[in-house]
């Protein structure tokens, strides 16, 4: 495939010698889930496309609102406020974000090494605590920094409609669309060890995210109001709206929806993983 | 040592494992053998606790293995399908597995190197042969020392050198004192490298013995003679539990007597004996007769075409 070389010599006649063998720990199986998050080569790429979304497509839209500013219609130029604008990468970052959720357990099932996986840790819930820790804590530092990233870009390319840091709700803006991208990693990863499957677990989330506020518009409408606010993408939506909407939650109330969608999805994979044959 | 108390196992209405109740002891090779679909990967997949038992129990050195705090250190498995992320170098995945019961670097580098995979151990998994897979397989397994070995096929896609070096490398295991369990379905390699048989058939116990003696129990007693004196011979030899069946011209098989047995009435009668031997049965053919109606899935003879056109088709 790749070299020629691809053999193995006679496997030798002497057996390694003697080894100190210790307890599986949390700190262990946290360890060891990334050794195998960093040695594939498809976590990189993809957290990589969740970096290039997050800065690349703001500073995008933001280039594109200053240059064609003469021609915004009157609608939307009432409705621009530049903080939002440029953190928009967040809509294409939160697909990549959740394929990379999904795919850590998904790859796992397809490729047979959930078998080796359960094997060196029996017990089966650290794996799932440690995998969910993990990628919350990659995802954050690495969303954060891209967020801000985003932001100071987005904020030099809107020029004169620009606004700084210090503006009110910028810092939070810019927290809130890196902890929303982290729920939804939470959520991806609980999704990627209830359905097991990479294409099944993708499209649950691109189900949930993008296509399940469209589908809501068309209840009926004094429903609405007590559905929509609380899917996820409008939950998250609320944590990082810097201008009062009134057809979204508080951003408080955002971010306790969110963080309950992703409790009981995790509390679900729980279960599911100790129950289920591996 | 592994002890399974009536182990069970049900997938919706199909029965993989049948109250099988064994244990497979320290310090021998124990094969386990069965036709494919037997239920030797599923009793492999319950002891490590990746399946539950529908009943039953399953204990490896005293408690299931899901309740050892250093499960690697108590058992080392080289599964049938592959375990292994395709994307993933060997040397990643062992160091991940290693980790997780901070077992030191070094021995990583040191069980790859006694596979003899460490010329492709950066490489990704993916791109290994089958043979290759099975040395991961058994690097993985033996990573942590283990106390109990437990190998699902592994002469799998290895070339002669590696089956031979399997079978070396097992009995040294057992001979320090491990408790080694290797299935197969090829009866012939069990014969060479397992002293203990635990054989299985549609999920249930057929056999657990000593190998030689599960062959000396199928051999029966069947003696091979020759002589010119056939007709004779033959007359001489008849009696209640004795039965003589033909085997060519001035040949014949005797069963229900030993070969000395037979040796002696031909000397009384004054036969010439050309061939006397008794026959063994190979542990292949133990297994066939033992196994015969717990195959699941039988090969059937095509039957032949009816010369003459079948009588339906000329109806038509």
């Amino acid at each position: 495939m790749t070299s020629p070389t691809l053999a193995q010599r006679p496997a030798s006649t002497t057996r390694p010698s003697d080894v100190r063998v210790g307890r599986v720990t949390f700190g262990r199986v946290l360890a060891s889930e990334w050794v195998k998050f960093r040695s594939l080569r498809s976590t990189w790429w993809t957290l990589l496309i969740a970096v290039a979304a997050m800065v690349g497509i703001s500073a995008l839209i933001s280039w594109a609102r200053n240059a064609r500013w003469s021609q915004m219609p009157p609608r939307e130029a009432a409705a621009f406020e530049p903080i939002i604008t440029s953190l928009r990468g967040v809509d294409l970052a939160q697909l990549a974000i959740a394929v990379l959720g999904v795919l850590l357990i998904s790859g796992e099932y397809a490729t047979g090494m959930i078998r080796s996986t359960l094997t060196a840790v029996p017990k089966r819930l650290p794996v799932l605590w440690a995998k969910t820790l993990l990628f919350a804590v990659v995802t954050f530092v690495s969303m954060l920094v891209s967020a801000l990233a985003a932001f100071l870009v987005g904020q030099q390319l809107l020029a004169s409609h620009g606004t700084t840091l210090s503006a009110p709700g910028a810092v939070r803006a810019v927290i809130a669309v890196a902890g929303y991208l982290t729920l939804v990693g939470v959520l991806a990863v609980a999704l990627g060890f209830i359905i097991r499957s990479t294409a099944g677990g993708i499209a649950t989330l691109v189900g949930l995210l993008l296509v399940a506020p469209g589908l809501g518009q068309l209840l009926p409408s004094d429903w609405q109001p007590h559905i929509l606010p609380y899917l996820p993408s409008n939950a998250g939506a609320a944590m990082y709206t810097v201008r009062a909407d009134p057809t979204l939650l508080s951003p408080g109330r955002g971010l306790l929806t969110l963080v309950i969608w992703a409790v009981v999805a995790v509390v679900a994979a729980a279960v599911l993983l100790r129950r289920r044959d591996a | 040592m592994i002890e399974a108390h009536e182990l069970t196992k049900r997938y919706g209405s199909k029965v993989a494992v049948d109250h099988l109740t064994f244990t497979v002891r320290p310090g021998i090779v124990t094969g386990f053998l069965g036709p494919n679909g037997a239920g030797k990967s599923t009793t492999m997949r319950l002891i490590l606790g990746l399946d539950r038992p529908t009943s039953g129990s399953v204990t490896v050195d005293g408690l299931p293995y899901a309740q050892h705090r250093d499960p690697l250190k108590v058992a080392g498995a080289l599964l049938e399908a592959r375990a292994v992320h395709t994307s993933r170098s060997a040397y990643n995945h062992l160091l991940a597995l290693a980790v997780t019961h901070g077992i030191r670097r070094s021995r990583v580098d040191e069980v790859i190197d006694f596979v003899g995979l460490d010329q492709v151990a950066r490489k990704r998994a993916g791109a290994f042969s089958l043979g290759m897979g099975q040395r991961l397989g058994i690097a993985s397994a033996i990573l942590a020392d283990p106390s109990n070995l437990l190998l699902d096929e592994p002469v799998n896609g290895l070339d002669p050198e590696g089956i031979l070096w399997i079978r070396t490398t097992l009995r040294e295991l057992a001979d320090e004192g491990r408790t080694v369990l290797v299935s197969s379905h090829l009866m012939s390699e069990m014969a060479l490298t397992a002293e203990h048989l635990i054989v299985i058939g549609r999920g249930r116990l057929m056999a657990d013995m000593p190998t030689q003696e599960l062959i000396a129990r199928s051999s029966g007693q069947v003696v091979v003679v020759a002589s010119p004196d056939a007709a004779r011979l033959r007359e001489a030899l008849a009696g209640p539990d004795v039965t003589v069946t033909d085997a060519g011209p001035d040949r014949f098989e005797v069963r229900g007597l030993a070969a000395g047995a037979v040796g002696a009435i031909a000397a009384r009668v004054g036969a010439v004996l050309h061939e006397l031997t008794p026959q063994q049965a190979s542990l292949e053919e133990a297994f066939m007769t033992m196994t015969r109606d717990e195959v699941e899935y039988h090969s059937h003879p095509i039957p032949p075409e009816t010369a003459g056109g079948a009588p339906d088709r000329s109806a038509a």
